[in-house]
């Protein structure tokens, strides 16, 4: 039985404007969840601060390919300091030849804070734009994004055909704060057929899931 | 330009016949009668009085510019090779390949058959001949008529009639010449005659710097070799074969029995007619090709001020209407701003298409002017778009929306101004099975233009290849080391330290072993043996061995992480 759903609610819900997804740790969950909402051909600019390039790494488009199962039209752009993220978020967000801008943080920069976010929503709102604003190495401070989020790794379902190896991306997210829809705790992953974000709510067969990841059978034993 | 004496400049026919020579007229031409009367004297009146032409061979044009780009030196055993019918062949080697066997036109297998070591590396011919036409319109300096030449290699031609005085005399022009082009790292051979045709011949077939004065054209080229007349190798071979090896044999046959013979064929076939070009009864026309157009706009202050921003939008809107009067739009703008202690400050920013709106080139530059020191403040500014592209006037659309790729390429501008060309960029793939060799990093606001409406993506792109083994989502530069426990040398790690925190593996896949490019990596560099783990929270790590234990390449293997999934 399916219990997957694209949205967490279950009801259909519009686009948050601006998305704040807070990283658990310096891994590919986080951003990997920001991709998964992605439709391949989408054009997306991709801005970094200096610290979050040489600690976390910059986007491999074959790996962006194969998660999302088609490419990207993805353009990097590099910066100094966290006010200039928030700058070219800014001038991105009246464009509406992209379909996402993601901004990514490192830390928790004085330049953050609630007027500046609140700039960022009512433009991406007026733009009709979509922003993402990726913290890593942060606590949840104020802010006037319309959705914030926390992700982490969860430990995968084996793959099919190899016990050992690690399978699908599974993440843990949890809403912490959202306008419109219902806070909570879901599990996440990329559906390769719908092509878009799978949620799965808590209780609904989560449990079997996590036995199965728990328990990684080695071929010794 | 030839002054009072223009009359004989329009004879159209030299009038050899009153010299002796049979069947003066070239086919199709009536001879004019002599006319005394015009000619100076002590001149050849077959002439037109004091043409004097230029012609400048660049034999090893291609293989010194490539030197000058690459920085290396004529002792490299290098050649550059362009691809013919049956495989690559030598376009162009230094002088050691040169010595070493690797001679132009040869193949490059043969090549390397003569000398192993020889590095070959591609031609970029379209480039070269971009440097060459650029190299035209710089040689301006010396005249201001110059054209690239179309036989004969790489070279140019110049009419310095009336301009080698301003150099301090023939001599020391084709030194000047010579001297400045050896500045360029650039080997010039050249010639002054009063015709195209005797300049060309001269500059490639005479000792160095031949000057040939009027009445010496045929004395001064007849010991030259047929293929100084511009002819085809084809041609010039069967010339050879009827015995005419020079030009002076050539011009001892009488015409009719030339014009006999190739009286229809194509120019560089027909020695008559390179003959008479050669000697200047022919009078060979040439377009001098115009220089593009320069786009600048200058604002003349009477007392200096402190900021120029005021001065901007009257200098773009200058700007813009001497762009749209010509069909152009800039494509790189520079701002230079002239203090009145004599320093210049200058401000640059370049645009991904070409633009002429004012409004929008203000804004590029106007972040800029905050980091220039005034000093005692500015009293000149000049607008100038270094870089200009045609651009035709376009209608926006009926409905009134905005144009995506437009606003694109505006973003891409206002991005490139404030953080600098190369931090914005576009991933483009490369054919190699190293991960980070798979993707380069090309700045979006490229010297090629976006073709087509998405600036990013250029049109026909091959798509990534997928790799076939899952990839990382981000990647890590440089590779971080780690330190790894694990069972076996050559197994899967256990257990791994990365920035101080211990992880332990719960589940892998691999190896996926990646080898070295060994044509391109130095000898010794280690294949690297990937890993995709996951540790106990469901983190995963793409982590690789450089090396096996072993393998004779170094001690230990080394451990690194290389990226991060989903």
């Amino acid at each position: 039985m399916n219990l997957w759903t694209a949205s967490p609610s279950f009801a259909a819900e519009p686009p948050a404007a601006l998305a704040e997804v807070f990283a658990m740790g310096t891994d590919g969950a986080a951003p990997g969840f920001v991709l998964a909402h992605l439709t391949p051909g989408a054009r997306v600019l991709w801005v970094q601060d200096r610290l979050s390039r040489r600690e976390g790494g910059r986007p491999y488009l074959p790996g962006l390919t194969g998660l999302l199962g088609g490419p990207l039209e993805l353009l990097h752009l590099e910066v100094p300091r966290a006010v200039d993220v928030l700058w070219a978020l800014e001038q991105a967000l009246g464009c509406a030849a992209l379909s996402a801008v993601v901004g990514e943080v490192w830390g928790e920069p004085a330049a953050l804070d609630l007027t500046a976010t609140k700039r960022l929503a009512l433009r991406a709102e007026r733009g009709g734009g979509r922003a993402w604003l990726l913290r890593r190495a942060a606590a949840p401070a104020l802010s006037a994004a319309r959705e914030r989020w926390r992700v982490a790794a969860m430990p995968s379902p084996p793959a099919p055909d190899d016990p050992h190896a690690p399978g699908e991306a599974l993440w843990r997210a949890t809403r912490f704060r959202s306008r419109r829809g219902a806070l909570g705790e879901w599990l996440a992953r990329r559906d390769p057929v719908q092509r878009g974000i799978a949620f799965l709510r808590p209780g609904d067969g989560w449990e079997a899931l996590g036995a199965q990841a728990a328990r990684p059978d080695r071929r010794s034993a | 330009m030839a002054g009072p004496r223009s009359g004989a400049a329009i004879l159209p026919f030299p009038l050899r016949a009153a010299q002796g020579r049979p069947g003066a007229a070239p086919p199709g031409t009536a001879p004019l009668p002599a006319r005394p009367g015009f000619e100076p004297p002590g001149r050849n009146p077959a002439r037109p009085p004091g043409r004097r032409f230029l012609s400048l061979a660049l034999p090893r044009f291609a293989i010194e510019r490539h030197l000058r780009l690459v920085g290396a030196s004529e002792d490299a055993l290098l050649a550059l090779a362009t691809l013919g019918p049956h495989g690559p062949v030598i376009h162009a080697a230094t002088r050691a390949a040169d010595a070493a066997g690797a001679t132009p036109g040869l193949r490059v297998g043969d090549a390397r058959s003569v000398c192993p070591v020889l590095r070959v590396e591609e031609a970029d011919l379209a480039g070269d001949a971009q440097a060459l036409t650029s190299l035209m319109l710089w040689s301006r300096r010396w005249c201001p008529w110059t054209a690239v030449e179309e036989t004969g290699g790489p070279g140019l031609v110049l009419d310095v009639t009336g301009a080698a005085h301003l150099w301090g005399g023939e001599v020391a022009l084709l030194r000047e010449i010579e001297t400045r082009l050896a500045g360029l790292g650039l080997s010039a051979r050249v010639a002054l005659a009063p015709t195209r045709g005797a300049a060309w011949a001269l500059a490639r077939f005479a000792g160095p710097r031949a000057i040939c004065g009027p009445g010496e054209i045929e004395p001064l080229t007849a010991p030259l070799p047929v293929r100084a007349l511009r002819l085809s190798p084809g041609t010039a071979l069967l010339l050879q074969r009827l015995g005419l090896g020079t030009v002076g044999d050539l011009l001892a046959v009488p015409r009719p029995a030339l014009a006999r013979r190739f009286a229809r064929a194509a120019p560089e076939e027909n020695p008559l007619l390179r003959l008479d070009q050669l000697t200047g009864r022919l009078p060979e026309p040439l377009p001098w090709p115009k220089e593009p157009p320069r786009f600048v706009a200058r604002a003349t202050l009477s007392e200096p001020v402190q900021d120029p921003a005021p001065l901007l939008p009257r200098l773009a809107q200058e700007l813009c209407a001497r762009l749209e009067a010509k069909g152009f739009g800039a494509r790189r703008l520079r701002l230079a701003l002239f203090r009145t202690d004599g320093t210049v400050a200058g401000v640059e920013a370049a645009t991904a298409r070409p633009t002429r709106d004012a409004a929008h080139l203000v804004r590029l530059l106007e972040g800029r002017l905050a980091g220039l020191d005034p000093g005692f403040g500015f009293d000149l500014a000049t607008l100038a778009a270094t870089e200009a592209e045609p651009l035709d006037v376009r209608q926006p659309g009926l409905d009134g929306a905005r144009d995506e790729a437009e606003d694109l390429a505006r973003l891409l501008d206002r991005l490139g101004a404030r953080f600098g060309p190369r931090a914005l960029c576009r991933p483009v793939p490369r054919e190699s099975h190293i991960p980070e060799r798979a993707l380069v990093w090309v700045p979006a606001l490229g010297s090629e233009p976006p073709a087509g409406s998405s600036p990013i993506a250029p049109p026909g792109a091959p798509p990534f290849p997928s790799p076939g083994a899952p990839r990382p989502l981000l990647l890590l530069d440089p590779p971080e080391e780690v330190r790894v426990l694990y069972g076996l040398p050559d197994g899967p790690p256990a257990q791994f330290t990365w920035r101080r925190a211990a992880h332990r593996v719960a589940r892998f896949s691999g190896p996926e072993r990646i080898g070295p490019e060994w044509w391109r990596d130095p000898p010794g560099t280690r294949a690297r043996d990937y890993w995709r783990v996951e540790d106990g929270e469901g983190r995963r790590f793409w982590l690789f061995r450089e090396g096996r234990p072993g393998d004779g390449r170094g001690g230990a293997p080394r451990w690194f992480l290389h990226g991060l999934f989903a």
